[in-house]
Protein backbone atom coordinates (compact mmCIF):
# COMPACT_ATOMS: atom_id res chain seq x y z
CA UNK A 1 0.00 0.00 0.00
CA UNK A 2 2.20 3.01 1.22
CA UNK A 3 5.09 1.16 -1.41
CA UNK A 4 2.45 1.38 -4.53
CA UNK A 5 1.88 4.88 -3.20
CA UNK A 6 5.37 6.46 -3.68
CA UNK A 7 6.38 4.62 -6.57
CA UNK A 8 3.07 6.69 -7.91
CA UNK A 9 4.93 9.66 -6.71
CA UNK A 10 7.98 8.71 -7.68
CA UNK A 11 6.61 8.38 -11.45
CA UNK A 12 4.83 11.38 -11.21
CA UNK A 13 8.26 13.32 -10.25
CA UNK A 14 9.85 11.65 -13.20
CA UNK A 15 7.49 12.39 -15.58
CA UNK A 16 8.06 16.39 -14.50
CA UNK A 17 10.91 16.24 -15.16
CA UNK A 18 11.49 14.34 -18.22
CA UNK A 19 11.16 17.49 -20.62
CA UNK A 20 14.23 19.00 -19.12
CA UNK A 21 16.17 15.98 -19.79
CA UNK A 22 15.11 15.22 -22.94
CA UNK A 23 15.48 19.69 -24.05
CA UNK A 24 19.32 18.93 -22.42
CA UNK A 25 19.95 15.67 -24.29
CA UNK A 26 18.50 17.40 -27.73
CA UNK A 27 20.55 20.34 -27.09
CA UNK A 28 23.97 18.80 -25.88
CA UNK A 29 23.98 16.24 -28.12
CA UNK A 30 22.35 17.40 -31.38
CA UNK A 31 22.62 20.93 -31.30
CA UNK A 32 26.60 21.18 -29.57
CA UNK A 33 27.01 17.91 -30.57
CA UNK A 34 29.01 17.20 -27.57
CA UNK A 35 28.98 14.32 -25.04
CA UNK A 36 27.17 14.61 -21.79
CA UNK A 37 29.99 15.75 -18.94
CA UNK A 38 30.06 14.24 -15.97
CA UNK A 39 27.57 11.45 -16.80
CA UNK A 40 27.44 10.03 -13.53
CA UNK A 41 27.29 13.14 -11.14
CA UNK A 42 24.56 14.21 -13.27
CA UNK A 43 22.67 11.12 -12.81
CA UNK A 44 23.14 11.30 -9.04
CA UNK A 45 21.91 14.86 -9.33
CA UNK A 46 18.91 13.67 -11.35
CA UNK A 47 17.75 11.30 -8.31
CA UNK A 48 17.93 13.56 -5.86
CA UNK A 49 15.72 16.05 -7.50
CA UNK A 50 13.07 13.30 -8.12
CA UNK A 51 13.59 12.34 -4.82
CA UNK A 52 13.34 15.93 -3.43
CA UNK A 53 10.14 16.79 -5.46
CA UNK A 54 8.27 13.61 -4.71
CA UNK A 55 8.79 14.18 -0.78
CA UNK A 56 7.76 18.36 -1.37
CA UNK A 57 4.11 17.23 -3.51
CA UNK A 58 4.27 14.53 -0.54
CA UNK A 59 4.58 17.06 2.20
CA UNK A 60 2.62 19.86 0.79
CA UNK A 61 -0.50 17.85 0.87
CA UNK A 62 -0.01 16.78 4.26
CA UNK A 63 1.06 19.87 5.76
CA UNK A 64 1.69 23.35 4.23
CA UNK A 65 -1.99 23.74 2.23
CA UNK A 66 -3.89 22.26 5.46
CA UNK A 67 -1.34 24.63 7.57
CA UNK A 68 -2.48 27.54 5.04
CA UNK A 69 -6.20 26.63 5.08
CA UNK A 70 -6.48 25.94 9.41
CA UNK A 71 -5.04 29.53 9.60
CA UNK A 72 -7.34 31.23 7.57
CA UNK A 73 -10.20 29.56 9.25
CA UNK A 74 -9.34 30.11 12.44
CA UNK A 75 -8.34 33.57 12.00
CA UNK A 76 -11.56 34.12 10.05
CA UNK A 77 -13.46 32.45 12.45
CA UNK A 78 -12.11 35.19 15.43
CA UNK A 79 -13.44 37.79 13.51
CA UNK A 80 -10.63 40.29 14.48
CA UNK A 81 -9.82 42.21 10.69
CA UNK A 82 -6.84 43.70 12.54
CA UNK A 83 -4.89 40.39 13.37
CA UNK A 84 -6.00 38.77 10.01
CA UNK A 85 -5.08 42.05 8.11
CA UNK A 86 -1.51 42.00 10.43
CA UNK A 87 -1.28 38.60 9.81
CA UNK A 88 -1.22 38.98 5.94
CA UNK A 89 1.41 41.86 6.13
CA UNK A 90 3.45 40.24 8.77
CA UNK A 91 3.34 36.81 6.36
CA UNK A 92 3.99 38.73 3.13
CA UNK A 93 6.94 41.20 4.83
CA UNK A 94 8.75 38.41 6.80
CA UNK A 95 8.95 35.57 3.68
CA UNK A 96 10.35 38.12 1.39
CA UNK A 97 12.74 40.01 3.51
CA UNK A 98 15.40 37.53 3.57
CA UNK A 99 14.67 36.18 0.24
CA UNK A 100 17.65 35.06 -1.02
CA UNK A 101 17.05 35.72 -4.91
CA UNK A 102 15.73 39.40 -3.73
CA UNK A 103 19.55 39.61 -2.11
CA UNK A 104 21.13 38.80 -5.18
CA UNK A 105 18.96 40.86 -7.28
CA UNK A 106 19.14 43.91 -4.85
CA UNK A 107 23.13 43.89 -4.54
CA UNK A 108 23.28 43.46 -8.14
CA UNK A 109 21.08 47.05 -8.77
CA UNK A 110 23.18 48.88 -6.11
CA UNK A 111 26.27 47.84 -8.40
CA UNK A 112 24.60 48.99 -11.26
CA UNK A 113 23.50 52.85 -10.00
CA UNK A 114 27.09 52.93 -8.65
CA UNK A 115 28.81 52.48 -11.72
CA UNK A 116 26.16 54.62 -13.53
CA UNK A 117 27.40 57.58 -10.62
CA UNK A 118 23.66 57.39 -9.38
CA UNK A 119 24.68 57.25 -5.86
CA UNK A 120 27.76 57.61 -4.36
CA UNK A 121 29.99 54.79 -5.18
CA UNK A 122 31.30 54.03 -1.86
CA UNK A 123 30.67 50.30 -0.13
CA UNK A 124 28.84 52.10 2.72
CA UNK A 125 26.29 53.60 -0.12
CA UNK A 126 25.70 50.71 -2.16
CA UNK A 127 25.06 48.91 0.78
CA UNK A 128 22.59 51.40 1.80
CA UNK A 129 20.99 51.22 -1.41
CA UNK A 130 21.03 47.29 -1.56
CA UNK A 131 19.33 47.29 2.17
CA UNK A 132 16.50 49.99 1.17
CA UNK A 133 15.40 48.37 -2.05
CA UNK A 134 15.34 45.52 0.13
CA UNK A 135 12.56 46.95 2.66
CA UNK A 136 11.14 48.44 0.00
CA UNK A 137 10.28 44.92 -2.05
CA UNK A 138 9.78 43.44 1.05
CA UNK A 139 7.03 46.39 2.46
CA UNK A 140 5.32 45.83 -0.82
CA UNK A 141 4.79 42.47 -0.96
CA UNK A 142 3.55 42.51 2.70
CA UNK A 143 1.21 45.20 1.40
CA UNK A 144 -0.09 43.39 -1.16
CA UNK A 145 -0.90 40.37 0.33
CA UNK A 146 -2.61 43.26 2.56
CA UNK A 147 -4.59 43.90 -0.06
CA UNK A 148 -5.62 40.89 -1.51
CA UNK A 149 -6.89 39.75 1.69
CA UNK A 150 -9.09 42.69 1.48
CA UNK A 151 -9.92 42.25 -1.19
CA UNK A 152 -11.35 38.58 -0.41
CA UNK A 153 -13.21 40.25 2.42
CA UNK A 154 -14.97 42.69 1.39
CA UNK A 155 -15.83 40.53 -2.78
CA UNK A 156 -14.00 43.50 -4.58
CA UNK A 157 -13.55 42.13 -8.11
CA UNK A 158 -10.09 42.00 -9.08
CA UNK A 159 -9.20 42.80 -12.64
CA UNK A 160 -10.29 46.85 -11.61
CA UNK A 161 -7.57 46.53 -8.99
CA UNK A 162 -5.10 45.07 -11.21
CA UNK A 163 -5.74 46.65 -14.46
CA UNK A 164 -5.50 49.85 -12.09
CA UNK A 165 -1.96 49.04 -11.18
CA UNK A 166 -1.10 48.47 -14.60
CA UNK A 167 -1.93 51.64 -15.32
CA UNK A 168 0.16 53.20 -12.54
CA UNK A 169 3.03 50.92 -13.76
CA UNK A 170 3.20 52.41 -17.16
CA UNK A 171 2.87 55.71 -15.92
CA UNK A 172 4.93 55.77 -13.07
CA UNK A 173 7.85 54.05 -16.31
CA UNK A 174 7.50 57.15 -18.06
CA UNK A 175 8.72 59.20 -15.09
CA UNK A 176 11.39 56.93 -13.51
CA UNK A 177 14.97 56.77 -13.79
CA UNK A 178 15.92 54.28 -16.77
CA UNK A 179 18.40 52.88 -14.72
CA UNK A 180 15.61 51.12 -12.38
CA UNK A 181 12.89 49.99 -14.94
CA UNK A 182 14.45 46.95 -15.72
CA UNK A 183 15.13 45.72 -11.88
CA UNK A 184 11.54 47.32 -10.40
CA UNK A 185 10.11 44.72 -13.48
CA UNK A 186 11.55 42.21 -12.55
CA UNK A 187 11.51 42.61 -8.58
CA UNK A 188 8.18 41.38 -8.72
CA UNK A 189 9.10 38.25 -10.50
CA UNK A 190 11.70 36.88 -7.69
CA UNK A 191 10.08 37.76 -4.90
CA UNK A 192 7.25 34.28 -4.88
CA UNK A 193 9.44 31.67 -3.15
CA UNK A 194 8.49 28.19 -3.65
CA UNK A 195 7.25 27.63 0.16
CA UNK A 196 5.38 31.43 -0.19
CA UNK A 197 3.28 30.35 -2.85
CA UNK A 198 1.78 27.36 -1.07
CA UNK A 199 0.91 29.08 1.73
CA UNK A 200 -0.43 31.97 0.33
CA UNK A 201 -2.30 30.25 -1.85
CA UNK A 202 -4.27 27.85 0.63
CA UNK A 203 -4.54 30.80 2.78
CA UNK A 204 -6.55 32.62 -0.24
CA UNK A 205 -8.21 29.57 -0.81
CA UNK A 206 -9.28 29.15 2.84
CA UNK A 207 -10.66 32.44 3.44
CA UNK A 208 -12.67 32.46 0.36
CA UNK A 209 -14.52 28.95 1.67
CA UNK A 210 -14.90 30.30 4.79
CA UNK A 211 -16.57 33.38 4.63
CA UNK A 212 -20.11 33.57 3.24
CA UNK A 213 -20.98 34.34 0.02
CA UNK A 214 -17.11 34.41 -1.61
CA UNK A 215 -15.95 31.86 -3.88
CA UNK A 216 -13.03 29.65 -3.77
CA UNK A 217 -12.18 30.02 -7.22
CA UNK A 218 -13.20 33.62 -7.95
CA UNK A 219 -12.15 34.65 -5.05
CA UNK A 220 -9.42 32.63 -2.96
CA UNK A 221 -6.74 33.33 -6.38
CA UNK A 222 -5.06 36.51 -6.96
CA UNK A 223 -3.15 37.00 -3.91
CA UNK A 224 -0.46 36.02 -6.01
CA UNK A 225 -0.68 38.54 -8.85
CA UNK A 226 -0.67 41.17 -6.08
CA UNK A 227 2.48 39.89 -5.16
CA UNK A 228 4.02 40.24 -8.22
CA UNK A 229 2.32 43.82 -8.95
CA UNK A 230 3.12 46.10 -6.10
CA UNK A 231 7.01 45.38 -6.26
CA UNK A 232 7.30 47.07 -9.35
CA UNK A 233 5.35 50.18 -8.44
CA UNK A 234 7.25 50.46 -5.25
CA UNK A 235 10.56 49.87 -6.68
CA UNK A 236 10.36 52.36 -9.21
CA UNK A 237 9.19 55.01 -6.49
CA UNK A 238 12.12 54.09 -4.56
CA UNK A 239 13.86 54.87 -7.48
CA UNK A 240 12.12 58.47 -8.09
CA UNK A 241 12.93 59.42 -4.37
CA UNK A 242 16.58 58.07 -4.08
CA UNK A 243 17.67 59.67 -7.60
CA UNK A 244 17.20 63.55 -7.18
CA UNK B 1 31.48 14.77 2.02
CA UNK B 2 31.73 17.56 -0.31
CA UNK B 3 28.08 16.51 -1.26
CA UNK B 4 26.90 16.10 2.13
CA UNK B 5 28.36 19.79 3.41
CA UNK B 6 26.45 21.19 -0.10
CA UNK B 7 23.26 19.90 1.22
CA UNK B 8 23.81 20.51 4.93
CA UNK B 9 24.29 24.12 3.89
CA UNK B 10 21.19 23.97 1.62
CA UNK B 11 18.98 22.20 4.32
CA UNK B 12 19.98 25.34 6.38
CA UNK B 13 18.88 27.85 4.13
CA UNK B 14 15.42 26.16 3.35
CA UNK B 15 14.88 25.88 7.42
CA UNK B 16 16.01 29.68 7.46
CA UNK B 17 13.22 30.44 4.65
CA UNK B 18 10.33 28.51 6.31
CA UNK B 19 11.38 30.12 9.84
CA UNK B 20 9.93 33.35 9.79
CA UNK B 21 6.90 31.10 9.04
CA UNK B 22 7.32 28.96 11.83
CA UNK B 23 7.56 31.82 14.25
CA UNK B 24 4.70 33.44 13.25
CA UNK B 25 2.25 30.68 13.06
CA UNK B 26 3.20 30.10 16.40
CA UNK B 27 3.09 33.63 17.44
CA UNK B 28 -0.91 33.76 16.25
CA UNK B 29 -1.85 30.39 18.34
CA UNK B 30 -0.36 31.35 21.28
CA UNK B 31 -1.09 34.64 21.24
CA UNK B 32 -4.13 35.74 19.50
CA UNK B 33 -5.87 32.38 18.61
CA UNK B 34 -5.23 30.58 21.48
CA UNK B 35 -6.46 27.11 20.81
CA UNK B 36 -4.94 23.76 19.96
CA UNK B 37 -4.15 22.90 16.06
CA UNK B 38 -5.91 19.84 14.82
CA UNK B 39 -3.56 17.05 13.23
CA UNK B 40 -0.51 18.56 14.60
CA UNK B 41 1.63 16.02 14.24
CA UNK B 42 0.90 15.16 10.56
CA UNK B 43 1.23 18.95 10.09
CA UNK B 44 4.73 18.88 10.96
CA UNK B 45 5.43 15.57 9.59
CA UNK B 46 4.41 17.17 6.47
CA UNK B 47 6.02 20.57 6.82
CA UNK B 48 9.64 18.28 7.88
CA UNK B 49 8.83 16.59 4.02
CA UNK B 50 8.43 20.15 2.21
CA UNK B 51 12.01 21.24 3.77
CA UNK B 52 13.86 17.89 3.69
CA UNK B 53 12.14 17.53 -0.20
CA UNK B 54 13.15 21.20 -1.29
CA UNK B 55 16.46 21.30 -0.27
CA UNK B 56 16.94 17.54 -2.05
CA UNK B 57 15.48 19.08 -4.99
CA UNK B 58 17.61 22.19 -5.18
CA UNK B 59 20.94 20.05 -4.30
CA UNK B 60 20.05 17.53 -6.97
CA UNK B 61 19.59 21.27 -9.52
CA UNK B 62 23.13 22.25 -7.95
CA UNK B 63 24.76 19.28 -9.36
CA UNK B 64 22.97 18.52 -12.80
CA UNK B 65 20.62 20.70 -14.15
CA UNK B 66 22.23 24.25 -13.24
CA UNK B 67 26.15 23.93 -14.28
CA UNK B 68 24.87 21.91 -17.40
CA UNK B 69 22.32 24.53 -18.54
CA UNK B 70 24.57 27.36 -17.39
CA UNK B 71 27.35 25.83 -20.00
CA UNK B 72 24.80 25.56 -22.48
CA UNK B 73 23.47 28.80 -22.46
CA UNK B 74 27.10 30.26 -22.86
CA UNK B 75 27.91 28.03 -25.60
CA UNK B 76 24.49 28.75 -27.67
CA UNK B 77 25.30 32.58 -27.25
CA UNK B 78 28.82 32.56 -28.16
CA UNK B 79 29.52 34.22 -31.44
CA UNK B 80 31.92 31.66 -32.48
CA UNK B 81 28.98 29.11 -32.23
CA UNK B 82 26.50 32.09 -33.81
CA UNK B 83 28.67 33.61 -36.76
CA UNK B 84 31.58 31.12 -37.07
CA UNK B 85 35.32 31.58 -36.40
CA UNK B 86 36.71 34.20 -38.78
CA UNK B 87 33.53 36.27 -38.89
CA UNK B 88 34.11 39.66 -36.15
CA UNK B 89 30.84 41.43 -35.83
CA UNK B 90 29.72 44.94 -34.36
CA UNK B 91 26.14 44.63 -35.30
CA UNK B 92 24.54 41.60 -33.83
CA UNK B 93 22.29 40.25 -36.62
CA UNK B 94 19.25 39.15 -35.16
CA UNK B 95 18.35 36.31 -37.98
CA UNK B 96 21.51 34.54 -36.71
CA UNK B 97 20.17 33.39 -32.95
CA UNK B 98 17.55 31.18 -34.46
CA UNK B 99 18.86 28.43 -31.82
CA UNK B 100 19.20 30.68 -28.83
CA UNK B 101 15.44 31.39 -29.42
CA UNK B 102 14.60 27.85 -30.15
CA UNK B 103 16.52 26.82 -26.85
CA UNK B 104 15.20 29.62 -24.46
CA UNK B 105 11.86 28.03 -25.67
CA UNK B 106 11.87 24.89 -24.77
CA UNK B 107 14.33 25.29 -21.63
CA UNK B 108 11.51 27.47 -20.66
CA UNK B 109 8.76 25.14 -21.18
CA UNK B 110 10.75 22.29 -19.45
CA UNK B 111 11.97 24.07 -15.94
CA UNK B 112 8.07 25.51 -15.72
CA UNK B 113 6.63 21.92 -16.30
CA UNK B 114 9.08 20.98 -13.33
CA UNK B 115 8.51 24.10 -11.46
CA UNK B 116 7.27 23.19 -7.42
CA UNK B 117 5.21 26.49 -7.26
CA UNK B 118 2.98 25.66 -10.10
CA UNK B 119 2.34 22.16 -9.47
CA UNK B 120 0.89 23.27 -6.14
CA UNK B 121 -1.45 25.91 -7.68
CA UNK B 122 -2.45 23.73 -10.48
CA UNK B 123 -3.22 20.77 -7.60
CA UNK B 124 -5.24 23.51 -5.45
CA UNK B 125 -6.43 25.28 -8.97
CA UNK B 126 -7.72 21.22 -9.93
CA UNK B 127 -9.22 20.82 -6.15
CA UNK B 128 -11.43 24.14 -6.17
CA UNK B 129 -12.77 23.91 -9.03
CA UNK B 130 -14.17 20.21 -8.60
CA UNK B 131 -11.97 18.89 -11.50
CA UNK B 132 -12.87 21.37 -14.30
CA UNK B 133 -9.47 23.07 -14.43
CA UNK B 134 -7.28 20.03 -14.96
CA UNK B 135 -3.86 20.25 -13.49
CA UNK B 136 -2.32 19.12 -16.83
CA UNK B 137 -4.13 21.39 -18.75
CA UNK B 138 -3.08 24.35 -16.70
CA UNK B 139 0.68 23.25 -16.00
CA UNK B 140 0.89 23.01 -19.68
CA UNK B 141 -0.56 26.10 -20.76
CA UNK B 142 1.34 28.16 -18.64
CA UNK B 143 4.72 26.46 -19.69
CA UNK B 144 3.86 27.31 -23.52
CA UNK B 145 3.35 30.96 -21.89
CA UNK B 146 6.44 31.04 -20.17
CA UNK B 147 8.11 29.63 -23.37
CA UNK B 148 6.95 31.75 -24.93
CA UNK B 149 7.99 34.61 -22.59
CA UNK B 150 11.45 33.53 -22.64
CA UNK B 151 11.89 33.34 -26.32
CA UNK B 152 10.67 36.61 -26.88
CA UNK B 153 12.72 38.18 -24.32
CA UNK B 154 16.03 36.91 -25.69
CA UNK B 155 14.81 37.95 -29.32
CA UNK B 156 14.68 41.68 -26.89
CA UNK B 157 18.50 41.23 -26.08
CA UNK B 158 19.64 40.76 -29.26
CA UNK B 159 17.36 43.54 -30.83
CA UNK B 160 18.12 45.63 -28.07
CA UNK B 161 14.64 47.59 -28.51
CA UNK B 162 13.11 48.69 -25.09
CA UNK B 163 11.96 46.61 -22.47
CA UNK B 164 8.38 48.78 -21.86
CA UNK B 165 7.43 48.28 -25.30
CA UNK B 166 7.04 44.84 -24.56
CA UNK B 167 5.38 45.53 -21.15
CA UNK B 168 3.25 47.97 -22.47
CA UNK B 169 2.08 45.88 -25.26
CA UNK B 170 1.39 42.84 -23.04
CA UNK B 171 -0.35 44.75 -20.77
CA UNK B 172 -2.67 45.98 -23.11
CA UNK B 173 -3.72 42.47 -24.18
CA UNK B 174 -4.19 41.29 -21.14
CA UNK B 175 -6.45 44.38 -20.02
CA UNK B 176 -8.37 43.51 -23.70
CA UNK B 177 -8.56 39.76 -22.61
CA UNK B 178 -10.15 40.22 -19.45
CA UNK B 179 -13.42 41.51 -20.62
CA UNK B 180 -13.52 38.90 -22.57
CA UNK B 181 -12.19 36.07 -21.17
CA UNK B 182 -14.42 33.62 -18.20
CA UNK B 183 -14.97 35.48 -15.11
CA UNK B 184 -13.77 32.57 -12.86
CA UNK B 185 -10.79 31.77 -14.66
CA UNK B 186 -9.29 35.52 -14.46
CA UNK B 187 -8.14 35.81 -10.95
CA UNK B 188 -6.04 32.11 -11.79
CA UNK B 189 -4.64 33.85 -14.83
CA UNK B 190 -3.23 36.71 -13.16
CA UNK B 191 -1.50 34.04 -10.34
CA UNK B 192 -0.21 32.43 -13.35
CA UNK B 193 1.91 34.84 -14.03
CA UNK B 194 3.86 34.86 -10.83
CA UNK B 195 4.03 31.47 -10.13
CA UNK B 196 5.98 30.65 -12.84
CA UNK B 197 9.33 32.50 -12.34
CA UNK B 198 10.65 30.14 -8.91
CA UNK B 199 13.30 27.88 -7.92
CA UNK B 200 14.05 26.05 -11.71
CA UNK B 201 13.37 28.62 -14.23
CA UNK B 202 14.84 31.75 -12.45
CA UNK B 203 18.79 30.79 -11.98
CA UNK B 204 18.38 29.63 -16.16
CA UNK B 205 16.83 32.28 -17.43
CA UNK B 206 18.83 34.82 -15.31
CA UNK B 207 21.87 32.92 -16.83
CA UNK B 208 20.85 33.06 -20.57
CA UNK B 209 19.78 36.82 -20.19
CA UNK B 210 23.40 37.67 -18.85
CA UNK B 211 25.14 35.73 -20.90
CA UNK B 212 23.44 36.75 -24.34
CA UNK B 213 23.64 40.41 -22.75
CA UNK B 214 27.23 40.19 -22.27
CA UNK B 215 28.00 38.29 -25.41
CA UNK B 216 25.62 40.04 -28.47
CA UNK B 217 27.64 43.01 -29.85
CA UNK B 218 26.40 46.56 -28.56
CA UNK B 219 24.37 45.65 -25.45
CA UNK B 220 25.20 46.59 -21.66
CA UNK B 221 24.90 43.14 -19.36
CA UNK B 222 23.63 45.93 -16.64
CA UNK B 223 20.91 47.42 -18.33
CA UNK B 224 20.21 44.71 -20.98
CA UNK B 225 20.03 41.47 -18.59
CA UNK B 226 17.26 42.52 -16.73
CA UNK B 227 13.97 42.39 -18.02
CA UNK B 228 13.87 38.86 -19.29
CA UNK B 229 11.75 37.73 -15.86
CA UNK B 230 9.15 40.38 -16.07
CA UNK B 231 8.51 39.31 -19.51
CA UNK B 232 8.54 35.26 -18.38
CA UNK B 233 5.99 36.96 -15.85
CA UNK B 234 3.66 38.68 -18.49
CA UNK B 235 3.14 35.81 -20.83
CA UNK B 236 1.35 32.91 -19.25
CA UNK B 237 -1.58 35.56 -18.26
CA UNK B 238 -2.15 35.77 -21.62
CA UNK B 239 -2.28 32.47 -22.81
CA UNK B 240 -4.27 31.29 -19.48
CA UNK B 241 -6.83 33.68 -20.47
CA UNK B 242 -6.89 32.70 -24.20
CA UNK B 243 -6.81 28.78 -23.69
CA UNK B 244 -10.21 29.73 -21.42
CA UNK B 245 -11.39 31.82 -24.30
CA UNK B 246 -10.85 29.10 -26.95
CA UNK B 247 -12.38 26.07 -24.60
CA UNK B 248 -15.29 28.91 -23.62
CA UNK B 249 -15.60 29.82 -28.00
CA UNK B 250 -15.23 26.04 -28.00
CA UNK B 251 -18.11 24.40 -25.90
CA UNK B 252 -20.68 27.45 -27.68
CA UNK B 253 -20.27 26.23 -31.19
CA UNK B 254 -20.64 22.59 -30.40
CA UNK B 255 -24.02 23.65 -28.78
Amino acid sequence: MIISLILKKIRQAVTDLLPIILVIAFFQIVVLKQPLPHLGEVLFGALLVVAGLALFVQGLEMGLFPIGEAMAQALARKGSLFWLLFFAFALGFSTTVAEPALIAVAAEAAEIAGAGGLIDSSREALQQYAFGLRMVVAFSVGLAILIGVMRIIRGWPIHYLIIGGYVIVMLMTTIAPSEIIGIAYDAGGVTTSTITVPLVTALGVGLASTIRGRSPLLDGFGLIAFASLLPMIFVMGYGLLIFR
Amino acid sequence: MEFIADFSKLLLATCRDVLPIIILITVYQFLVLRQPIPHLRRLIVGGVYVIIGLALFLAGLDKALFPLGKIMAAQLSDPVFIYGADIMVSQADWKAYGWVYLFAAMIGFATTIAEPSLIAVAFKANEVSAGTISQWGLRITVAIGAAIGISLGTFRIVTGTPLYLYILVGYTIVIVQTFFAPKNIIPLAYDSGGVTTSTVTVPLVAALGLGLAASVPGRNPALDGFGLIAIVCLCPIITVMGYAQFMHWHSQRKK
